[in-house]
């Protein structure tokens, strides 16, 4: 009897430190049922196929008070925009400000459109990130390099690692200690942002990485910073430079 | 505005079984969640779909609250000559979408 429970409990600790928790990194998708995988795989299952379309259409659609469509300068994404998403966050050229793919397209919306920027979260933009996010699919991350990322990747990794909130939790207590257990019925995933904005089954909609980002710091309890924050950018670009190498698979499904 | 995928291939063979695959933007709020005001959401969900071939119903579903946004529908077909399948959904608030697709013999 005593024999089978330590051969039970040996077989438990080696479940407990199997490959996907021992420095090889695993995508989100790869801690996800089949069925969720091929609902990923299948742009006719994919929910967030509804806003690739949409901002393909956005792409191609005359806004602001210049009446430009991002088509009139960028021409067909599937050229200009591949690749791109594997690079953000990245420097603005010739300074030192690092902005997100969401920021960049404002910035196109703001000074070339002279449109209104889109809000976080707000539908338009999504679409439009998305559809930007789906052209570089299937490619590596690959970071920017620079004197001004390699601050930020440490000021990200520093937040990565600092304990925070009234249950007093780091990001890496979770996500690499324990990445594969169980986090009430969720498995806890490694945390390589690859598939974003993803469609998440719990939102029922596309969310960013910073919607993500922002949900975890609450449920450790602590202040959310609001979006666009330089602390939600320096850590997105440490969990970028963490995940270098990895492919896109954007748009992803997650639980 | 409505929005929908809809997956069928367009030729098949008389009698070959394929699938058919939906998909529609639709919110599908519940009834039951309360707002940033508290106030309870009013329910706003698809309420059928039903699927035509010549006219001839072929599918046809009811849904309920439970039923998650965006909501995606399977099912299997079989045609011995051409035509067309209509795709309806209709809904709360007055809530109505209509596609279609051909679909050829190969």
């Amino acid at each position: 009897m005593r024999a089978a429970v330590s051969l039970a409990m040996s077989l438990a600790f080696q479940l407990a430190v199997s490959p996907a928790v021992c420095g090889d990194r695993v995508p989100g998708s790869g801690f996800m049922g089949l069925e969720l995988q091929a609902m990923q795989a299948d742009p006719s299952s994919n929910p967030a196929s509804l806003w690739v379309a949409d901002g393909k259409t956005l792409w191609n659609t005359a806004a602001g008070i210049r009446q430009k469509s991002c088509a009139d300068c960028h021409g067909d994404a599937a050229v200009s925009m591949r690749g791109v998403a594997a690079r953000y966050p990245s420097p603005v050229k010739g300074t030192v400000r690092i902005i997100s793919l969401h920021q960049k397209i404002t910035e196109c919306q703001t000074f070339r459109q002279r449109a209104s920027p889109s809000e976080p979260e707000n539908h338009d933009g999504l679409a439009l990130e998305t559809y930007v996010g789906v052209q570089s699919s299937g490619m590596p991350i690959e970071p920017p390099h620079g004197v001004a990322m390699d601050r930020a990747i440490a000021t990200g990794r520093r937040i990565y690692f600092q304990r925070q909130g009234q249950l007093n939790l780091s990001c890496a207590q979770c996500h690499d200690q324990r990445a594969g257990q169980h986090l009430g019925g969720a498995i806890i995933p490694q945390a390589h942002p690859t598939g974003y904005p993803i469609y998440r089954l719990e939102w029922q909609t596309v969310g960013s990485l910073q919607r993500r980002l922002r949900g975890c710091i609450s449920g450790v309890r602590a202040q959310p910073p609001p979006f666009d924050a330089p602390s939600l950018i320096n850590l997105e670009v440490y969990l970028m430079y963490r995940a270098r190498g990895m492919l896109l698979d954007t748009p992803a499904v997650r639980p | 505005m409505s929005r929908a995928l809809i997956s069928i291939p367009a030729s098949v063979s008389a009698g070959e079984i394929f699938e058919v695959k939906v998909l529609i933007a639709h919110p599908m709020e519940t009834g039951f969640r309360t707002g940033a005001s508290g106030r309870i959401l009013e329910r706003d969900i698809i309420t059928d779909f039903s699927c035509l071939f010549e006219n001839e119903e072929v599918f046809r579903a009811q849904f309920s609250p439970a039923i998650a946004a965006n909501p995606f529908i399977s099912f299997s077909m079989r045609v011995k000559k051409p035509g067309t399948f209509r795709f309806q959904w209709r809904g709360d608030h007055g809530f109505e979408a209509d596609e279609e697709r051909q679909v050829e013999l190969k």
